[in-house]
């Protein structure tokens, strides 16, 4: 099944690569990246969603060899936390003028957006749910699809809540409550 | 102060403490080796990379500091690859420091122009790419630091020329503040309370020492614990020497060719307690029925190689001599006696086994050949070796009381390492015997080192256990390949007069008789020397498990009359 990672890394020039690579060499596969700013400049984050035939012990594994690259900072697990989920589609649909109504119809159903005209195409732009997104293109398929882009899913957990983090002491910031870092020495 | 970039490089090393690197010169770190002259820190010129790779390897195994190498761009970084990927196998500390064509050449395919910190990126625990001389302090004070804490590993610096000659104000950096890179020294108390109830419960105790022990210098600790617990102690190939082999309660080494007795105990214990090992395939057989009754606790500093290939009951991430400490006013003495008279009938039956038993028979066996050079030394020289059958001879003949007297490529099993990194270990032990143990394969892919040695005047004895044959994968072809031998038949050189070509002292031995005479001649005598050993061409390293069968399913050495 996917899981979904949030990661914060030090923005520097080859973390990407350095992400990538990792998810690569120990053999799992990535099924959506997407990276950003945060409103710390020195830090940029990450969403991964990937694929995890093992559950949870796959899981672990990722959280452990990310921590392992210097750059990264934290990393949690949001998958089974409250969160809310985006992903961002731009879909240039072949569409004469009379028809135009007929996608314009489905993108208010959607509540999606026509952000360009063109004499015989239109760009619908579409955010929302992985689902969601999917169910707009599949009604679009048949009117005549010709150009797609997907920014990749990005997580935020909502309110108070945090992700799972499985490692213990890895990260300074998951000991939120300092009697946790006392209880460490015995 | 203002100072070139090369000039920064080694007011670097210089703070770092570095005594000698090894390296080779060429086009793209030619400022580097300019400035080098100003600083009083000793420059190894070695024949091949791959050899600056396994000195800077085998300095940092013998001396527990950091080593360094150095390469130029292109064909001079690729060819430390080898040596950087058996860093990062094995653990080792290692700064590497190549130079990269000027900045604003990069990605035209300049002349020599390689992505290095792109190829090094899944060997290395951490890599840079320099294009300024201001970031060039930042970056070595943060590879040394690094490459030396948590698990250790080769970082490597890749310096642009333009930031070798640029010059800018040099200020040393403080102690780096990475905030991704905090490596965890403490397991909580309530996980120690678990592992202390576990063994509370045991019967039937191993532990499993691993090159983690050595590193974290946990020898003492090691010791504390077992004797108070009277737990048994085997060992990884790389964890020989943290428990002294004469103790009582050693098993020797586990694995694929590990003591019967060691995985004998270690299929039949009810708990294992791993100290800074990783269940590597060649320690654990398959893992199907790899020690089916036995809980789990693992001590261990990385924590993905935590439930990475076994998955353990209590995990204890973090260094090993503080969670060990904390562990030892926790446990209290046990009484394991039945356990160990147990473990002794399995020593017994091996004993009669050995191939120490046999009688002369006019061949010579490297097992032989291994003992006589342990009995010789007193057991306390530093051995280096190759890969193969000749390296588990000497992990099961060489018998160690200490540590980092052991460098062998374990993780990686890299050919060609024996000799180079002898050298390096005799530029961190000049006052220790150094012993390299290579077979005839091995010793040929980098046999241009001996220059270096005689160069350098490096105090090793090189040992080659000739076969003709690359033997480990003979040992294969015979057990699994119904002995269809395939390019495996090896024609070498006339070492002695190789050696000779090189200013080398050199003894061919053939017989029994003149195995003891041979090694106390290169033993007396100054500067590298050479003895090959011609060896009985088809023996075999036993006991062995074949590959995915189960740690108890060994070939045993067939009993001879």
């Amino acid at each position: 099944m996917n899981y979904t990672f949030i990661a914060l890394v030090e923005n520097k020039p080859g973390v990407l690569s350095r992400v990538s690579s990792l998810f690569r060499r120990r053999n799992f596969n990535i099924e959506s990246l997407a990276v950003g700013r945060t409103q710390d400049p020195d830090v940029s984050r990450m969403t991964i969603v990937v694929d995890c035939p093992n559950g949870d012990i796959d899981a672990h594994k990722i959280e452990a060899n990310l921590y392992k690259l210097v750059n990264v900072i934290d990393v949690q697990d949001v998958t089974h936390q409250p969160n809310v989920t985006r992903d961002l589609a731009l879909i240039k649909v072949l569409v004469a003028p009379e028809r135009r109504a007929e996608v314009n119809g489905l993108a208010d159903i959607f509540r999606a957006r026509i952000v360009d005209v063109a004499p015989d195409s239109v760009i619908v732009e579409i955010t929302g749910t992985e689902d969601k997104i999917e169910g707009m293109i599949e009604l679009l398929r048949p009117i005549g699809i010709v150009e797609m882009v997907r920014t990749g899913q990005v997580s935020m957990t909502r309110g108070v809540h945090d992700g799972v983090r499985r490692m213990p002491g890895m990260n300074e910031r998951r000991y939120d409550n300092m009697t946790e870092v006392a209880a460490m020495v015995p | 102060m203002k100072l070139k970039g090369a000039e920064i490089v080694w007011e670097c090393l210089t703070r770092e403490g570095v005594e000698v690197v090894f390296g080779y010169p060429g086009g793209a770190n030619m400022p580097i080796y300019d400035a080098m002259l100003n600083y009083p820190i000793h420059h190894v010129l070695v024949r091949h990379e791959q050899g600056a790779a396994h000195m800077a390897d085998g300095y940092a195994r013998a001396s527990g500091k950091v080593g360094v190498a150095m390469a130029t761009s292109g064909p001079g970084a690729t060819n430390l690859v080898t040596g950087i990927a058996t860093a990062m196998m094995d653990s080792v500390p290692v700064v590497f420091i190549t130079g990269q064509v000027a900045a604003h050449l990069i990605g035209g395919d300049a002349f020599q122009e390689t992505d290095v910190t792109g190829i090094t990126l899944p060997i290395t625990k951490h890599n840079y790419l320099v294009t300024r001389a201001e970031d060039i302090a930042e970056a070595i004070r943060e590879a040394f630091y690094i490459a030396r804490s948590g698990r250790p590993g080769p970082v490597l610096i890749d310096i642009c020329k333009n930031a070798q000659v640029e010059s800018c104000e040099f200020v040393y950096p403080d102690e780096p503040e990475l905030p991704g890179y905090k490596p965890v020294m403490r397991s909580p108390k309530a996980l120690l309370d678990d592992a202390v109830s576990l063994l509370e419960n045991a019967k039937r105790p191993v532990i499993l020492c691993g090159h983690g022990v050595i590193m974290s210098n946990a020898e003492e600790e090691l010791m504390q614990f077992a004797v108070k617990t009277q737990t048994p102690v085997a060992s990884t190939l790389l964890g020989l020497g943290a428990f002294p082999a004469s103790h009582s309660l050693s098993l020797g080494m586990m694995g694929m060719h590990g003591e019967a007795y060691a995985n004998n105990a270690i299929q039949n214990s009810d708990l294992i307690l791993a100290f800074g090992m990783r269940f590597d395939d060649r320690v654990t057989g398959t893992l199907k029925t790899y020690a089916p009754k036995a809980k789990k606790i693992h001590i261990e500093i990385d924590p993905s190689e935590v439930h990475k290939n076994v998955f353990v009951d209590v995990p204890l991430v973090g260094d090993i001599k503080t969670v060990v400490s904390d562990l030892i006013p926790m446990v209290d003495e046990y009484d394991h006696d039945e356990w160990l008279e147990e473990i002794q009938g399995w020593k017994n039956d091996a004993d009669t086994r050995s191939i120490m038993n046999w009688k002369e028979d006019g061949k010579l066996y490297v097992a032989h050949l291994i003992a006589d050079i342990w009995k010789a030394t007193g057991g306390g020289a530093i051995v280096t070796t190759d890969v193969g059958q000749h390296q588990m001879w000497t992990a099961q003949y060489y018998q160690l009381e200490k540590p980092n007297r052991w460098i062998t490529s374990g993780g990686a099993g890299t050919m060609g390492f024996g000799l180079p990194s002898a050298i390096g270990a005799w530029f961190a032990a000049k006052d220790q015997e150094i012993w390299a143990v290579a077979g005839d394969g091995g010793f040929q892919m980098t046999a241009a080192e001996l220059t270096t040695a005689v160069q350098e005047g490096a105090n090793v004895k090189i040992a080659i256990m000739n076969n003709n044959f690359l033997g480990m994968v003979r040992q294969w072809q015979e057990f699994f390949f119904e002995k269809r031998y395939s390019a495996v038949n090896m024609v070498t050189p006339d070492f002695v007069k190789l050696a000779d070509a090189h200013g080398v002292p050199a003894r061919r031995v053939t017989t029994r008789e003149e195995v003891a005479d041979a090694i106390e001649w290169a033993r007396n005598t100054q500067g590298p020397v050479v003895l090959e050993f011609k060896v009985e061409r088809e023996d075999a390293v036993y006991p062995m498990v074949p590959a995915g069968a189960a740690l108890h399913e060994m070939i045993r050495r067939p009993v001879k009359a």
